[in-house]
């Protein structure tokens, strides 16, 4: 023991923590908002596609899942650019990594939401004579989206705890920030201990709020 | 480039088994302390279930990566000096008996009140009614999630290659930083990994499906 906890010097770099939880929390908005789309239309493409096309959106869902996420972002970043030509920051990089990954789980909660919709709903659609479209468009796809609402915020929360992975190719965020503050201080414990009720509280102001969402508009069975 | 990669081989090799022996050790461990954990939080006195509970939140809401640096950093500091290898076992550990837990909740979680009044009734002491009526029936609730589960403690286990520990992700990088072979090697790793946890999930799903047809 022996160990004397002192903030002082946490809370004289703050910022450098403050500043890696917005970046974190903007890394996992804009992932998700891409995933959402990558998720919306490999799924609605998966369920009317032939088996071809399954096949393909599968094998994206099934590699990106059972790979460890450090190994996609290093292969995104460095592995990329030097079999193509392109050139991006390690920012565009984990959140391209990211959105790809998000996409992935979400095909599959997007998935199981579409096969949950009752028949009866498209029967009535067909009935009062919508196109396959405006049936898609204003019957399946807003009740899918109530049914999977609570995935969706799961989804959500342990990818703003997985922006901690854009640590390792130096993406400024709150991670990163803690390990800043580590190597420049030492004050180790502390640090981490503020970060830590940092992720903490974020995750569970999402949990609570997202929550009470789902309860707004849960989807009436 | 080929035959640079097979020169390699045996190196990754020996990532791939570092990469396996850490999984392996964090699935033991985990099961271990999830069930006996898991069964306080179901059974125990309101102070454990609390404990257990904050215990279970507070982790599972915590980055992996931030456990790591935190037991790897943090202990030293309190006094505990642990080698790079058993830090991030135990932190890798910590995360995967809070999942454990829950998935033990669940299962036990899913099983009638009747079944317990009915071992109950017919006098079985506690141990017997866990033992006999409880967890075999939880088994099969709790088998299929479980070894999905351990997909993610072998992923979870590329994060020891940032405390310099050589398992297969560091392996890759070394290898990389040798041949500046990037690609193919990512995507040899890529290929490693998933054929593991590939397995893994396949047959998490094939035993949830052939569990199934059990009527509750």
């Amino acid at each position: 023991m022996g160990y004397a906890l002192n903030f002082n010097l946490i809370w004289r770099h703050f910022d450098k923590l403050w500043g890696g939880l917005l970046l974190s929390l903007e890394l996992a908005v804009i992932s998700i908002a891409i995933g959402i789309v990558i998720g919306l239309v490999l799924a609605v493409w998966y369920v009317s596609a032939g088996r071809m096309v399954r096949g393909i959106i599968a094998a994206y869902v099934e590699f990106i899942r059972n790979v460890p996420l450090i190994l996609l972002v290093y292969l995104v970043f460095y592995g990329l650019p030097t079999v193509a030509d392109l050139a991006y920051s390690a920012q565009t990089s984990f959140i391209a990594t990211l959105s790809l990954y998000s996409g992935a789980y979400l095909v599959e909660v997007f998935r199981s939401g579409l096969e949950a919709v009752p028949r009866g709903q498209m029967d009535a659609g067909r009935a009062i004579g919508l196109t396959p479209w405006q049936r898609l468009l204003h019957v399946r796809l807003p009740t899918m989206l109530r049914i999977t609402l609570p995935a969706l915020s799961n989804t959500f929360i342990s990818l703003f705890k997985d922006t901690s992975i854009a640590s390792v190719i130096s993406v400024p965020e709150l991670t990163y920030g803690a390990q800043w503050i580590n190597f420049n201080t030492f004050r180790i414990v502390e640090v981490y201990l503020v970060t830590t009720a940092m992720y903490l509280f974020t995750g569970y102001i999402m949990l609570f709020s997202l929550r009470l969402l789902e309860r707004r508009f849960r989807a009436a069975r | 480039m080929l035959g640079q990669i097979i020169y390699a081989l045996p190196f990754l090799a020996e990532g791939f088994a570092l990469t396996l022996w850490v999984s392996f050790l964090v699935v033991l461990f985990s099961l271990m302390a999830g069930v006996i954990l898991g069964v306080g939080l179901v059974y125990g006195p309101v102070p454990l279930r609390w404990a257990v509970r904050i215990f279970s939140d507070t982790i599972r809401g915590i980055p992996i990566l931030v456990l790591i640096f935190f037991v790897y950093y943090g202990l030293p500091a309190i006094g505990l000096h642990l080698p790079s290898f058993w830090a991030a076992v135990t932190a890798l550990t910590l995360f995967k008996t809070a999942q454990v837990v829950e998935y033990l909740r669940g299962a036990v979680g899913s099983i009638p009140r009747g079944q317990t009044e009915a071992a109950m009734a017919i006098g079985l002491t506690f141990r017997q009614q866990l033992t006999s009526v409880i967890f075999p029936q939880a088994f099969r609730r709790f088998l299929p999630p479980w070894i999905n589960g351990v997909t993610d403690a072998v992923k979870g286990s590329a994060l020891v290659s940032l405390l310099g520990i050589t398992d297969l992700m560091q392996a890759i990088n070394q290898v990389i930083g040798r041949t500046y072979e990037a690609m193919p090697l990512y995507i040899l790793g890529a290929l490693i990994y998933f054929a593991v946890n590939y397995t893994l999930s396949l047959a998490s799903r094939r035993l949830e499906r052939r569990f199934t047809f059990i009527r509750e």
